[in-house]
Order: C-alpha cells, then structure tokens, then sequence
C-alpha cells in the first residue's frame, strides 16, 4: 500500500554546540552565531519516513516546517536525503508562537495538504525542548498519537505497530492510521545525502527564493515542477488569526535569564598522597563521608 | 473548585516518585493558593490507592478504576482529564515530564487550549502585570524552566487560561510527607462517564518495563565519571570507590554515551537531577546539560586532568590530576583513615 507521509521538521539553532561567541556582551544569545540545522530528532523521524517509502512503493514524503522564509533550506536537506517535496509554512503573524500556537498552524496546514497516512514529527526540537508540538497536531486533527517511537516496524490494514522507547522500557503498540507518530533519537540515524538527489534539487526554491531572477530563470521552474517548493501563510491555510503566533498563545515568557555559573571558591589541590589523605581526613571529621 | 490538580501515574499499583514529589510540591503551593490539593489517579485495580497519597497532604483524590485504562494509553487518559477540568475547574495541574506526562500534557493542553510549561524546574506563585494590556494577575504560577540547550532559564506565565499546566521531571522536587495521618477523601469516578469505547484505538501488544536498577536519585554520596574516565574497565574503579564510600555510581552523557556505563545513571538536564551531600566528579568538564542535575549538591569535588575544566568553578575542591592516579589514592587513604 502506499503512503502519503508528512514529516514535521523545525530548523533550530544549533544549542548543542553554543560556544563563548554564542553570547552577547549584555548576556543575551547571539541566535546569529548559531548554525541553524535541521532539528537532529526530525532527521530521525525523516529516516524512518524513508524506509516507508521502500517498503511500500509508490509512497511519497511531504516535508513541512514553520519558521522564517530561510527555513526553506532544510527542506532542500529533506531532498537530498529522499524526501519528495516540501512547504514552508511562513508568515509574520505566526511570529512568537507557543507550541499551542505552532501546533495549530502546523494542524490547518496538514488540513489542507487534506491526503495524508501518517504525520512523523521529532519527540522533541533542541531549542524549545518541550516535546510538545507532536501530540498537540494530532489532538487538534482529531487522531491518535504514538510518542517515543523508535521503529516502525510494520504497516498492516490501515495499521502501523510501532516499537516505543520509554525511560524505563519498551513498549509495542498498534495504532490505527492516520497517526502522529514522533520518533526518537535513539532510532535509526538517518541516511547521509545523496549525491544524485543533491544534484537534482540543489536550485529547488520557494518563491520568496525566487524573487529577482531572471525571465528565463522562471521560466525553467515552470517547466520542472519538482523545483518548486511552497510558501503558505496564514490566509493559504485558512488560520484563524486570533490562534495564531503571540496572540494565540496561552503561555507568555515573564522573564528570561541566561545561566552563568556563580564562581565559589575553590580549595585547590594536587594528585600528591599528602594532599589527598587531608582531604579525606578532613571529610571524615567533617561527617561528609564515614 | 479552583484547586490544585496533580495527574498521578501508576505502575504496578504503586504511585510513581515524581508524582509524590509533585504532591509534596503541590501541597505547599496550595497553601499559598489557599486552595486544596486534589490527585487523580487513572488504571486498575485503584481500591486503597488513597492510602498512598493521603500522607502527602491530598485533600481529594480521584479514582477512574477500569481495567482498559491501564496500562496507560494517550486518548482514553486525555479523556478523562478534560472531563474532569471542565466540570472541577482546577486553577493549576501538574504532572510528571516522564513519557506518560509528556504524551498526556500537550495533548490535554491542546483540548482545552490552555498553555503548558515543559520540564519545570522551579515553581512560584507570583503577580504578573501585563503592561501592553495594562492588567495585573495575583496568584499566578510562575513556571521556570531551562530551555535552549539549558543555555537559558525563563519564567512562563499562563495568564488567562485554566488550567496552568506544567511538567516536572523526576527527581527535580524533594518528596516530603506532610502529614502521615492525614485524611482526605476519595471520590470515584464513572468511567463510563468520562470515557468513551471509541477512546481505545491504541492497542498495548508488549510491555516491557524494568525496575530502575540504581538509585542515584536517592543517594547521599555520588561518584560520577565522564568520557575523561577514558574506558569501561576505567569505570570499574568507580565502582571500587563507591562501594567504599557507600556512594552509588553516576555519570555524564558522555559517558553513557560510550557505553561506559548504563543509562539509568546518567545525570543532568535529560538524567536525573540529584542532590546528595557529596559529588564526586571524575573525568568531567562540567557541560552546562550536566552541571542542571548536580549543582545543587552540598559539596562537590572535581577530579580532573585540566585545570580550567568548567566544573572546577562550581566545585568545592579542585584535584587537578588523572583520574588513574586520583581514585586508587582515595580509596587507599579513606580505608586507611576510617576506623
Ligand atoms: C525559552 C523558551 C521556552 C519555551 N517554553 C515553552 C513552554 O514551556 N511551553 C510552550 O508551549 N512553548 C514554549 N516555548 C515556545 C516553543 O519553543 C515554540 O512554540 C516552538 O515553536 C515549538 O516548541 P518546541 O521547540 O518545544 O518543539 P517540540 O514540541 O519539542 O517539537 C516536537 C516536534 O514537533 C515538530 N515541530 C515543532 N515545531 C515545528 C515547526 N515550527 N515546524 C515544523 N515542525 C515542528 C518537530 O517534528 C519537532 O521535533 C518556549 C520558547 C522559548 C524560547
Ligand atoms: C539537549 C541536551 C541534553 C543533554 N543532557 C545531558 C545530561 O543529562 N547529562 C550530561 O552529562 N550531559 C548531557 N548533555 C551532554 C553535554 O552537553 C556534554 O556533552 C556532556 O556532559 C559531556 O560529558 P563529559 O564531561 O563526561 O565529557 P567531556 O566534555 O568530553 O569531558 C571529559 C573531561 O574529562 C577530562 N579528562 C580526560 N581525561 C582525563 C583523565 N585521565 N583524568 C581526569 N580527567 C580527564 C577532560 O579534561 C574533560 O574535562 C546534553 C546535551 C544536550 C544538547
């Protein structure tokens, strides 16, 4: 049977690797020092995409991310790696939206892509990390969720088995589709790019891409539709704007602290026998340790 | 009406740790609040599970007893909570950001279309003054919470919608009895009422769930190693030198990572939060994810071959060295000096 699968996928600065140039003078993160990457749990899920599609031919993967125009690029990522198109859900009034917020706009988007099987997202995004967004898009399209996933490992009359990772264990589930299922970074990692895909869809562009290219230019994307990525806004997917970005978000950010670590001061010492043995003598007398 | 809700998750009959941590919690906010503290506990085979939450203060516990509803699955769950909050109208809910928590939350969130803190690691009552709106709240909660890697902390209010949920990780609020004779009442719900058969679309086909095996959460010493513990056979000394100390072993995800070690160890901001007497931080730069689970220990010592190794600022004593030469001397002279 073939599937149509929507893949979930955020472009995130890169907060694994936040350096001291990460932050400004006034203590604030530098967002422009980051890379902006594809969020690495959506690779997985995107990878788990990928072997649906070659286990049920004919299948096809639809890439959508909300996020500034910029976010195109790791739509361009999801082709090289398979995927067969992708929207760009981008808009200023989506501007600061909470995960309610995104989920809804992510939720009208599906409605109008109208033909989907399954809905694979990432558990979690690196920067916001709330894990939230997933079973969200599912509850407001009114289907069921599978969280946690870390292999699919079979799709039968209408149902996919899904193998979770719990903290504590793992959990097999059947769920009837169309689901929402999003994937862990313990599953597979996903496939590298593809040297022929990349060469394929390298000049793939939104519209906003577009802009200021030549007649002729245009032209050639008219002829080869498969270069043709999708913009929608709010108006495009039929959002209500009172639920969309800051207006249509519950949660509000009082106040935002950056960590810094407070100095203490600090005994310093050598691995020298007579200095370790004083330090557990003082433990001991201390009642630290005994 | 307007009281505090905790979402209890259960396993085996008995009522997990982190949502005893988040009664105790819950308790002490509601005194704030000057509001009761209710529970609500969702499975099979419910009848005395009161006994366990009683002590910790609950005033009203809640009971859906049917034996589809456990093990838990996403909808009937979420089911029963948005029936529930639109008829008791709780101001607050909290629940475990365990991976019940996190599947239940958002999807309850997004029902009632109140907003949702992740992973709290603090909670506060508190005034919030909306100035574009010119409009002040009392009494609202304050939820702190690490985001951006751990990079940043922000507070998050949820002004106008009820509940103000928030998840709480394991290990992150302490479990306190209130009062061990403490009586509340239990109010059992109709399941047929709050949840409907076609809320059963998931089936659970195998479950296998260990017990966690170690208990760092609950340890009073700590050894912990880092990739700079350089080996699993390294790790061993680890375990040599808690078993001396009566420590329990933890670790960086670094080291999990590796393999060192097992998982249910790992400590910091995606492990378990701790806060023994001592930490012992072998072979640890002291990565900001890391340092969110341990800093709150009373004392910290830092083992470690660079001098400029970020976890020395936190830490207590500074031993600038190998952690092949540090370990073996420790437990040499400690079994030397203790009687
Ligand atoms: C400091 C800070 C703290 C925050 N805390 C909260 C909070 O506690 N509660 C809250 O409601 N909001 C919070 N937010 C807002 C939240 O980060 C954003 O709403 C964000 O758009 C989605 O949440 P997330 O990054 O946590 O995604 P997650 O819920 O962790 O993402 C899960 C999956 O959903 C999919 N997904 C998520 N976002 C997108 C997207 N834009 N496009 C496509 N797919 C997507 C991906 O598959 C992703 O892997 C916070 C933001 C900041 C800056
Ligand atoms: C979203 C997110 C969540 C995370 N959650 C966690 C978490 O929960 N817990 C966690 O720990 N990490 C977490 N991390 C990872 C974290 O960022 C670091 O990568 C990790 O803590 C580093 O582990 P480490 O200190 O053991 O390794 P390293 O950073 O590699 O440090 C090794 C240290 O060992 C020292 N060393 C080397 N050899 C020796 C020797 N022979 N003797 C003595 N010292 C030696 C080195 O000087 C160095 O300081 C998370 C990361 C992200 C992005």
């Amino acid at each position: 049977m073939s599937l149509k699968i929507v893949v979930l996928a955020k472009q995130v600065p890169d907060t694994r690797n936040v350096g001291k140039d990460a932050m400004k003078e006034d203590g604030t993160i530098n967002r422009a020092a980051l890379p902006a990457i594809f969020n690495p749990e959506d690779l997985n899920a995107l990878e788990q995409a990928l072997q649906l599609k070659e286990q049920n031919p004919g299948s096809t993967i639809t890439l959508l991310t909300m996020g500034p125009p910029r976010a195109a690029e790791i739509i361009r990522e999801g082709l090289f790696r398979g995927a067969d198109g992708g929207i760009v859900l981008t808009d200023r009034a989506f501007a600061g939206a909470d995960t309610l917020a995104t989920s809804y706009a992510l939720s009208c988007a599906v409605r109008k892509i109208k033909d989907y099987d399954i809905i694979l997202g990432g558990r979690q995004a690196i920067d916001g990390d709330t894990a939230q967004v997933g079973p969200q898009v599912a509850e407001k399209l009114g289907i069921p969720q599978v969280t946690y996933a870390e292999q699919i490992l079979k799709i039968e009359n209408g149902k996919a088995t899904v193998k979770r990772r719990l903290e504590r264990g793992v959990e097999t589930v059947v769920v009837p589709l169309p689901a929402v299922i999003t994937v862990n970074g313990s599953a597979d990692e996903c496939r590298p790019r593809n040297a022929k895909l990349v060469q394929r869809y390298k000049y793939a562009k939104t519209p906003s891409e577009k802009q200021g290219l030549s007649e002729e230019c245009l032209k050639l994307y008219e002829q080869r539709p498969a270069l043709n990525l999708y913009e929608w806004s709010v108006n495009d997917v039929d959002a209500d704007l009172s639920q969309v970005g800051l207006a249509g978000s519950p949660t509000k950010v009082k106040a935002v602290q950056n960590v810094v670590f407070q100095a203490k001061e600090s005994k310093q010492l050598t691995a020298a026998d007579n200095e370790i043995e004083d330090l557990v003598k003082e433990l001991i007398a201390n009642h630290t340790i005994g | 009406m307007n009281n505090l809700i905790v979402y209890c998750e259960i396993e085996d009959g008995i009522i997990a740790d982190v949502s005893l941590e988040l009664l105790t919690k819950g308790r002490s906010l509601a005194n704030q609040l000057n509001c009761k503290l209710e529970a609500l506990v969702i499975g099979s085979n419910l009848d005395g599970v009161e006994k366990q939450v009683f002590p910790y203060g609950v005033d009203t516990v809640y009971t859906v007893d049917d034996p589809r509803l456990y093990p838990y699955t996403s909808i009937p769950h979420t089911s029963v909570l948005v029936h529930l909050f639109k008829e008791q109208k709780p101001q607050v809910c909290l629940m475990g950001a365990t991976s019940i928590g996190r599947d239940l939350g958002p999807r309850v969130s997004s029902s009632l279309h109140s907003g949702l803190t992740a992973d709290c690691t603090a909670l506060e009552i508190g005034p919030h003054e909306d100035k574009k709106n010119n409009k002040t709240y009392e009494n609202l909660l304050y939820q702190i919470r690490p985001a951006f890697g751990g990079n940043i902390v922000a507070t998050i209010v949820n002004p106008e919608c009820r509940p103000q949920m928030a998840t709480v990780r394991e290990g992150v609020m302490k479990k306190e009895i209130y009062d061990p004779n403490y009586k509340g009442e239990v109010v059992k719900l109709d399941p047929k009422k709050y949840v409907a058969d076609t809320d059963f679309v998931v089936e659970v086909i195998d479950r296998q769930m260990e017990k966690s095996k170690a208990n760092i959460k609950g340890a009073s010493i700590i050894v912990a190693g880092g990739y700079g513990m350089g080996s699993k056979e390294n790790f061993d000394m680890l375990f040599d030198l808690a078993a001396t100390l009566g420590a329990e072993v933890g670790a960086s995800r670094a080291a999990v990572d590796a393999g060192f070690v097992e998982h249910d160890r790992q400590i910091g901001q995606t492990g378990v939060t701790v806060r023994p007497k001592l930490y012992i931080a072998c072979g640890i730069s002291g990565q900001i994810q890391h340092i969110a689970g341990m800093q709150d220990s009373s004392i910290i010592i830092s083992i470690n071959s660079d001098p400029n190794a970020p976890i020395n600022s936190i830490a207590d004593y500074v031993i600038t060295g190998t952690v092949e030469d540090v370990v073996p001397k420790l437990i040499k002279y400690y079994k030397k000096n203790s009687k």
